[in-house]
Order: structure tokens, then C-alpha cells, then sequence
């Protein structure tokens, strides 16, 4: 023993590590960020209604004993009550179930887009930040083409083309989301690309492939976590949409946004039918974007405190 | 301010060639074979696959994409949008008597999500945390996450279902009879309003507490200037500008959010037009729709642009 170590190593002081680097460690970086994430009331609330949602979609099997695709003609069009939470469809069915069945799809559909649209979109940014001249352009202007379209329309046009099927709709809406991730990644990409850690790195002859993934992406990743976080309500209402309008999921599969248009016909004889589905989507879309919100402030902290 | 706006304008024409391009092309990769959307059933039948491959080359389909492309472009460019699939009506007939209506429905919805999002959101600003500043917030984000066809239905099941005040839907032109007209549209504008009214009343509330803190506001009110003065020619003109690119921004929602309320209520407008195009592959009208509401949105928000330099002589382009 030469030395003594200046700080105890069991000595708990992830406090003081934590504010002084927060990006150091990761392991403490994601509890500081969690901390500040709920230590608002608004994305505990979010947090609380998204799980809700997701054990109902995980373990229906268990908390419901009807079936979501077995009809019933004895109970058509049953107002809610002791058996029917939720009421029963035009075709016997147990809505209760039926959304609890349908979060599956809403909810877990919701990443397909956001991996494609992520993907896609950052891998664009990157290119045409780094490349430059010619592609830089052709991207971008592409890119502003896409956006300059009202995305529902462009969704609508694509999904309707490929033919309405769930994965189609999908396909739609992440392709719909590319254009927003690449601007943001591109001009994030152009200043740090600027950035002497970078400059320094390509003086010692790294290669562009390896600043790009080790040097720049590392560096842009705050902004496409809030795109992503901020993005993902817009998916599921996107996805509820065109299976409203006949785009999306085929019966009988429950979705939500399918269960609005099919009772949309029966609004005066069985109006839980298209309202209840409709508040579900509500619900969810909400907490999502209570907790994107909360995610985007935690990430920001010049930006917490606003709006 | 000519130069600035002209060369604005020159600035939409690759973009509209962009995006026209990329409606092209998913058409042309769309499954299906489009020989038997423009040809009647009679003619195709029985024929053998050199004889569809000759009637395919009579229409001129076997060309490569760009050269289809170029043609259609040429014709538009002369404002021949081709002719629909169905009925052979002219495209361009269809996009005329459809765009009254949805300019109609987006106008009015934007014109009542400003009536009411702007008063609501500087008061919310100015009285932070009393209960109106509550009320609207919350409305706000939840104006924000619900669906609009929810909402759609939630308007007819309590105020034509319920109370019986308002038709549920239809439409009759301005033309005909204003009255009758603005009945049937109450519902649909005031749907479609909601979302904007949601961001708009957001933007102006966290707008109006920014600037209210600045040091202009102080020096305004230090040289005894009254609150009402302070507010209207010194706060709000300043927390517009971001107020004012929502609404651009959002003009383009408004446009695609009006082809689900279209549907719902029946109004025979572009998106309905569009929609119901797409489902029996009406090529020419699908383009022509696209075509039409970026051109529109692209416009919207070189005004928006404009207006920027009249609120604010900083920007003011020279």
C-alpha cells in the first residue's frame, strides 16, 4: 500500500458523480435521468396508465374469461353491466376484452414505425451531414419534398397503395416519420461534425465510417431519443386512424382504432360501441405524450421548468 | 419584397416536382395491374398475354417510369390533370368543386381555434395557475391526444343524437343556402378546430409568459404605459411569431386531419375525394389531390413567411 485512494470505494456518493457526469457512467446517468423523469406529476401519471395498459394487453388471457373473436349472438349489443364491463359489439362480442386484446396491437405496433422511421431517418442524417456536396442535397430536398406533404395524406396515399393491411399501414406511417428524424439528425450531424474531438480524430486518420459511428452518432443520440419518445403518440393515433378509415388491421383482429369505425354504424343504438375504443386511444395517446414530454425535459435541462 | 416573394415561389416548383415524383412512383410500384382500371372488363377478357402486352403498349404503360412521368407532367403543366377512372370526368373539375369545400371547412376550423385559443391562452399567461390558466391547459394537451374522429363522434352522439340541435351530416354549397350550409358545417369545423386550438392556445400561453419577463416589458411599464397597452401592442405582438408558424405548421394538419372528418360527416371535399380514390386505384385523382393540397400548404406557409416581417421589422427581408 503506497497510496491511499482518495475517495473509499463503497463510499456512496452517486449524488455528487452523478450531477458532475452524468453521461460518465451510464448506469448512474439513467437512474439521474429516471429521477428527473418522475419527479414530475405529470409523467408519473403517463407511466402509470401506460403499464396499466400493457398488463392488460400481456395477461388478457387471464383477466378476462370471454373470447375477442368467438361471437355471441345471445348478448348483441349489450349496454355495460356486471358481465359486460364495457358492454358487447354488434356481433356478441365482449368489448372489455376487445380492448384489452386490441392494446396489442395498438401498443406494440407503435415500435415497427419507430424502428423503421428511426432508422432510416438517422442513417440519412448522418450521410448527408458528413458526406456533403451532391448527396447532401439530393437527401435534404428530398427530405423537404416529404415534409411539405400533410403527413396523414402522404400515410393515407401509401398504406391505400400498398393495399389496408396492418403491416402496410405500418410501413406507411414509418416511412411518413423518416424525413423528421433525418433534418434533425443532419443539422445536429453538421455542428458537431464541427467539433475538435471530431477534427482531432479525422487529423489521426479515423475513417469516416468509424467517426461517423463512434465519434458523431454517440453525440446526436439525446435529440433522436426525444424525437422518438415525442413521436411514439403520434404512431399509435396514426395507427388508429387508418384502421379507422379501413387502411389498417382486417376483422376480425381487434384494434382500436377498427373497433371506432364499427360501432361508428350503431352510434345511436349502441353508442359504448365506438366511444369506449375511441376513449382507450384517448387515454393512451395522452400518457404517451405526458410521458414524451416528461422524457424530452428530463433530457433538456435548459428546457425544464418551460411550458 | 417582389424578388424575395418570387423567388419564394420559384422555391416550391422542385418541391412540387419532388413530391409529384414520389406519388408517381408508389403508383407505379402499387400492386396490381393498371391496364384493368382503364380498360372495361369486356376488353380484357379472353385476351391472351401478347394481346395485353399490344393493348399495354397502345396505352402506353410499357414505358419506362420517368417517360410516363415527363408526360404527365406535360400535360399538367398545360392544366390537363388527365381524366378520372371512373365517369371520365375531368380531374381537374373534381379538384375545383372539392377544394371549395375543404378550404371552406379548414378556414372556418382555423377561424374558431383562433377565436378562442388566443384570448383563452394570454389569459392563461397573464393569470398563471388560477383555475381558467388549469382548465385550459388541460384541455390543451387533451385537445392535443384525442383522436379526431373520437371526437368527431362524441360531438354527434351528444349534439345530434342526444339533443337533436345539429344534423349529423351532409352538405349543401354556400351557394345555394349560407344558413343551411353553415348548420352542417358547425360540427365538422369545430372538430377539426380542436387540435389547432389545442397547440395554438399552448404556443400562445408559454409565448405570453416568455415575453411578459422581458426587459422591454419593464421599461414599458416603467414609462407608465397602461397594462392593456403593455399587453396588446407590446407582449402579444412579440409572443406571435411562434403562434404564427404553428398555424402554418398546422395548416397542413388541418388539410389531412379534414380527410377523416370529410369522411365521417360526408362533405364532398378533397380528402374524401382522395380517399375514395385510393380505394379503386383512381390514379390521376390521387395525384392530382396530393398535388393540389401541397401546393396549398407550400403557399400557406410562404404567407405565414411574409407575415413574419410585418409583425416583426427585424425579419423584415430585404
Amino acid at each position: 500500500m503506497t497510496a491511499q485512494p482518495l475517495n473509499n470505494p463503497g463510499d456512496p456518493t452517486p449524488e455528487v458523480g452523478a450531477l458532475a457526469v452524468p453521461a460518465k457512467s451510464s448506469r448512474t446517468g439513467f437512474r439521474y435521468f429516471l429521477r428527473r423523469l418522475f419527479k414530475r406529476t405529470l409523467p408519473r401519471i403517463g407511466a402509470i396508465i401506460v403499464l396499466l395498459f400493457l398488463i392488460g394487453a400481456l395477461f388478457a388471457p387471464i383477466l378476462t374469461p370471454y373470447d375477442p373473436i368467438n361471437q355471441d349472438y345471445d348478448v348483441v349489443r349489450q349496454p355495460p353491466s356486471a358481465e359486460h364491463w364495457l358492454g358487447t359489439d354488434d356481433l356478441g362480442r365482449d368489448m372489455f376484452t376487445r380492448i384489452l386484446y386490441g392494446g396489442r396491437v395498438s401498443i406494440f405496433a407503435a415500435f415497427i414505425p419507430l424502428l423503421i422511421s428511426s432508422s432510416i431517418g438517422v442513417t440519412l442524417g448522418l450521410i448527408a451531414g458528413t458526406v456533403r456536396g451532391v448527396v447532401e442535397t439530393i437527401i435534404m430536398r428530398v427530405m423537404d419534398a416529404l415534409l411539405s406533404i400533410p403527413s396523414i395524406l402522404l400515410m393515407i396515399v401509401i398504406a391505400g397503395l400498398l393495399g389496408p393491411s396492418l403491416l402496410n399501414a405500418l410501413i406507411a406511417i414509418g416511412f411518413v416519420g423518416v424525413a423528421r428524424y433525418a433534418r434533425v439528425v443532419y443539422s445536429e450531424t453538421l455542428s458537431v461534425a464541427q467539433r475538435e474531438y471530431v477534427l482531432a480524430s479525422r487529423s489521426l486518420g479515423k475513417s469516416t465510417t468509424k467517426i461517423l459511428f463512434q465519434e458523431i452518432l454517440p453525440n446526436v443520440t439525446a435529440p433522436i431519443i426525444v424525437i422518438a419518445s415525442l413521436s411514439i403518440g403520434g404512431i399509435i393515433l396514426a395507427e388508429a386512424t387508418l384502421s379507422f378509415l379501413g387502411l389498417g388491421i382486417q376483422p376480425p383482429t381487434p384494434s382500436w382504432g377498427s373497433m371506432v369505425a364499427t360501432g361508428n354504424r350503431y352510434l345511436q343504438l349502441a353508442p359504448w360501441m365506438s366511444l369506449v375504443p375511441g376513449a382507450a386511444i384517448f387515454l393512451m395517446v395522452m400518457a404517451v405524450n405526458f410521458l414524451g414530454d416528461g422524457v424530452r425535459d428530463a433530457l433538456d435541462p435548459y428546457l425544464s421548468g418551460k411550458l | 419584397m417582389t424578388q424575395y416573394i418570387i423567388r419564394r415561389l420559384l422555391a416550391t416548383i422542385p418541391v412540387l416536382l419532388i413530391v409529384t415524383f414520389i406519388v408517381f412512383t408508389l403508383m407505379f410500384l402499387a400492386p396490381g395491374d393498371p391496364v384493368f382500371l382503364l380498360v372495361d372488363v369486356e376488353q380484357t377478357e379472353g385476351l391472351n398475354e401478347e394481346q395485353m402486352d399490344i393493348l399495354r403498349h397502345e396505352l402506353g404503360l410499357d414505358r419506362p417510369l420517368i417517360v410516363q412521368y415527363g408526360d404527365w407532367l406535360f400535360n399538367a403543366l398545360r392544366g390537363d390533370l388527365g381524366t378520372s377512372i371512373r365517369g371520365s370526368r375531368q380531374v381537374s373539375d373534381m379538384l375545383k368543386s372539392a377544394f371549395s369545400v375543404s378550404i371552406e371547412l379548414t378556414l372556418l376550423a382555423m377561424a374558431f381555434a383562433l377565436i378562442i385559443a388566443i384570448p383563452v391562452g394570454i389569459y392563461a399567461a397573464l393569470k398563471p395557475n388560477s383555475l381558467g390558466d388549469v382548465l385550459g391547459t388541460s384541455l390543451a394537451i387533451g385537445g392535443i391526444s384525442a383522436p379526431n374522429f373520437w371526437v368527431a363522434l362524441l360531438l354527434i352522439y351528444f349534439f345530434s343524437v342526444k339533443l337533436g340541435w345539429l344534423p349529423s351530416n351532409g352538405f349543401t354549397r354556400i351557394t345555394e343556402d349560407v344558413q343551411e350550409n353553415l348548420t352542417k358545417m358547425v360540427l365538422p369545423v369545430v372538430t377539426l378546430g380542436i387540435a389547432l386550438m389545442a397547440s395554438v392556445m399552448r404556443m400562445t400561453r408559454s409565448g405570453m409568459l416568455e415575453v411578459m419577463h422581458q426587459d422591454y416589458i419593464r421599461t414599458a411599464r416603467a414609462k407608465g404605459a397602461i397594462e392593456r397597452r403593455v399587453i396588446f401592442n407590446h407582449a402579444f405582438r412579440n409572443a406571435m411569431l411562434p403562434v404564427l408558424t404553428i398555424i402554418g405548421l398546422q395548416f397542413g394538419a388541418l388539410l389531412g386531419g379534414a380527410v377523416v372528418i370529410e369522411q365521417i360527416f360526408s362533405l364532398p371535399g378533397m380528402g374524401r375525394l382522395g380517399l375514395d380514390a385510393i380505394f379503386i386505384r383512381d390514379f390521376p385523382v390521387v395525384q392530382g389531390v396530393v398535388l393540389v393540397i401541397t401546393l396549398s400548404y407550400l403557399l400557406v406557409n410562404l404567407f405565414v413567411d411574409l407575415l413574419y416581417g410585418v409583425l416583426d421589422p427585424r425579419i423584415r427581408i430585404s
